[in-house]
């Protein structure tokens, strides 16, 4: 554990001396909240719950990018080799790279909060414990997926194209850019087998619905599933060496993680309930910008 | 002899249709400066760095403080150190965080400040490894190979490519762990690192042992002849030299034919006779007792930098 907390502190360190990073991990979230504010939210306070759970899912989910992506610099420029003549496991490496990814989105998240709340007056904090374990988890399970990408990777730039392709379709299915109740019927139903959903819809529920712990334990089971699994499939193909090849076995390991989200998508597509969040969530929405009804003759 | 506190028997290792590793057998005592001698390509690099349990032996024995590197994990890390061939740091990692960093990962841990001033690097505690010359970057690189204390260091090449001051530099600090009765493995291919610092060599050529022993023994043991180097003004016909009075062995690199000879004054004579014959002329003549180099193109017929 000491191990993987002094990589944990290096690795965060040496992403803050780094700009382009410090821009992308600090600096573009707070922008992508701002603009999402001035553009969707226009001055209104009710909307604002909702455009805080879209933000922080957009900035949890950037762990999938993150400080997972750093370890194939690492690798191939030698500098995992030398990492690896210590004491010292892939475990140690990997729990690194989740780690800090967690503390380094934290700030974000809690600045993307209290800008919300305090600078355009959100109605409430929604449910910062729900947040809380959303974020946790959420972080964790996006960078373990960023991890299994750069162990399959051979070079950074098949890495970003890789990544490119995933990350395009989280921020498309997940309903933080696009609500998904916007969504033919079908692609509702494509969206229940990715994670960005899981965390997506229950960030939301949480900021805009003020959704408990509890409400939001669907979302925060099936993203810890795909933790596990991810984080033990990205041990088992984690590579040291450079030239090191991708085992034959690693297309059977990559779809091993996918289970998680394939079991809960079937479950979910057979029960409909995520679905009914989903369009709750929007009704919701939808329902309070709608002006008042008057009732009765005048 | 004790117990050797590295051991090697017959190891292989190939890559694809690549032997890179064939059959090399050595052993090192506790306390040792042992060095592999060889060109480029010989099996050095591999050979250490199954040593150093990075990669894993098709087949032979290897020990090393008499566990298994492929096997021993963490329990064998802590024990040894290592300069690669090539290390490489994050580009913003400080001189002395890279020390902390890895001193952590150890039960045994040396002290910062002391490596940092053993190595002369105190003045540049505060630069990222980026901002480091090759010199200073292979100082922290031996630097990190101390940080605990380690039983066995392995030093696959550590003044490649560096230039005469900081190579110097690298041998007095070879010579210091040396001096503490420190085990260390060797692999270079520059025939004066071998010859200052180590105590055994094996020369090593083609993932083969060609020849072992102490610098002074292997050159007792070569034919002891001494080598005459001699550049003309035209180039001779082919195995002319060769038959000159004491000539064991003549070669031609680059212009300059290599003379091998048990009898150098009367060599000498024969061939300024032969040059008057030939209407050739001498334009310089150099004689040099046996080195590590002759051994080695002795064994192989080649120099080592070849």
């Amino acid at each position: 554990m000491s191990n993987t907390w002094t990589l944990t502190t290096m690795r965060m360190r040496l992403a803050v001396r780094n700009r382009a990073f410090f821009f992308f991990s600090f600096v573009m979230p707070i922008l992508f909240l701002l603009g999402a504010v001035l553009f969707f939210g226009r001055g209104k306070t009710e909307w604002m719950g909702y455009i805080l759970g879209a933000i922080l899912t957009v900035t949890v989910m950037g762990s999938f990018w993150g400080l997972s992506v750093q370890l194939v610099t690492f690798r191939e420029q030698g500098i995992l080799r030398r990492f690896r003549l210590a004491p010292l496991g892939a475990g140690a490496m990997l729990a690194s790279s989740i780690l800090s990814n967690y503390f380094m989105a934290l700030p974000i998240v809690i600045l993307e909060i209290l800008v919300c709340r305090l600078a355009f007056h959100m109605q409430s904090w929604g449910n910062l414990w729900a947040i809380f374990i959303l974020v946790t988890i959420g972080s964790a399970t996006f960078s373990a997926l960023g991890l299994i990408v750069a162990s399959v990777t051979n070079t950074m730039q098949e890495t970003q194209m890789i990544n490119n392709l995933i990350w395009m379709g989280f921020l498309f299915l997940s309903g933080a850019t696009i609500p998904l109740a916007k969504f033919p019927g079908w692609l509702q139903r494509v969206a229940l087998f990715i994670p960005a959903e899981y965390l997506a819809t229950g960030l939301e529920s949480a900021g805009a619905r003020m959704a408990s712990g509890y409400q939001v334990l669907e979302d925060s089971v099936a993203l810890a599933l795909g933790l596990l699994v991810a984080f033990e499939v990205s041990r088992q193909l984690f590579r040291w060496e450079p030239e090191a090849r991708v085992p034959r076995k690693a297309k059977l390991w990559v779809l091993a993680a996918l289970v998680p989200f394939l079991l809960f998508g079937t479950w979910e597509s057979v029960t409909g309930r995520q679905l009914h969040h989903i369009n709750q969530n929007f009704q919701e929405l939808i329902g309070q910008l709608a002006p008042p009804q008057t009732t009765g003759p005048r | 002899m004790g117990d050797p506190i590295i051991q090697v028997e017959d190891l292989y290792k190939s890559y694809g249709a690549v032997e890179a590793v064939r059959g090399i057998s050595f052993a090192a005592e506790r306390g040792e400066v042992f060095g592999l001698l060889g060109p480029n390509g010989a099996g050095k690099t591999s050979t250490v760095e199954i040593l150093e349990g990075l990669r894993t032996a098709d087949r032979g024995l290897v020990r090393v403080c008499g566990l298994d590197p492929s096997q021993s994990g963490h329990a064998f890390k802590e024990k040894i150190g290592a300069v690669l061939q090539s290390t490489s740091l994050p580009d913003k990692l400080r001189v002395a965080e890279a020390i902390e960093l890895f001193a952590r990962f150890y039960q045994r841990r040396a002290n910062t400040d002391e490596l940092l001033e053993r190595f002369q690097l105190t003045e540049k505690r505060g630069a990222f490894y980026s901002h480091l010359s090759g010199g200073q970057k292979q100082r922290l690189a031996l630097a990190m190979a101390l940080v605990n204390d380690p039983e066995v260091i392995f030093l696959d090449e550590p003044t490649a490519g560096l230039d005469p001051q900081v190579r110097r530099e690298i041998y007095d600090i070879i010579e210091e762990l040396k001096r503490g009765r420190k085990t260390v493995l060797l692999t270079t291919h520059y025939i004066e690192e071998a010859e200052r610092l180590c105590d055994r060599v094996a020369i090593v050529d083609h993932g083969r042992v060609m020849a072992l022993g102490t610098p002074r023994e292997l050159k007792r043991n070569s034919a002891g002849t001494t080598r005459i180097e001699v550049r003309l003004a035209r180039p001779v016909v082919n195995g002319l030299l060769a038959h000159l009075e004491g000539v064991s062995d003549c070669r031609e690199f680059a212009g300059t034919y290599v003379l091998h000879s048990a009898k150098p004054p009367q060599t000498i004579v024969a061939l300024v006779k032969q040059l008057e014959t030939e209407n050739n002329e001498l334009q310089s003549l150099e004689m040099f007792s046996p080195s590590l180099e002759d051994v080695f193109i002795e064994l192989t017929g080649r120099r080592l930098r070849e």
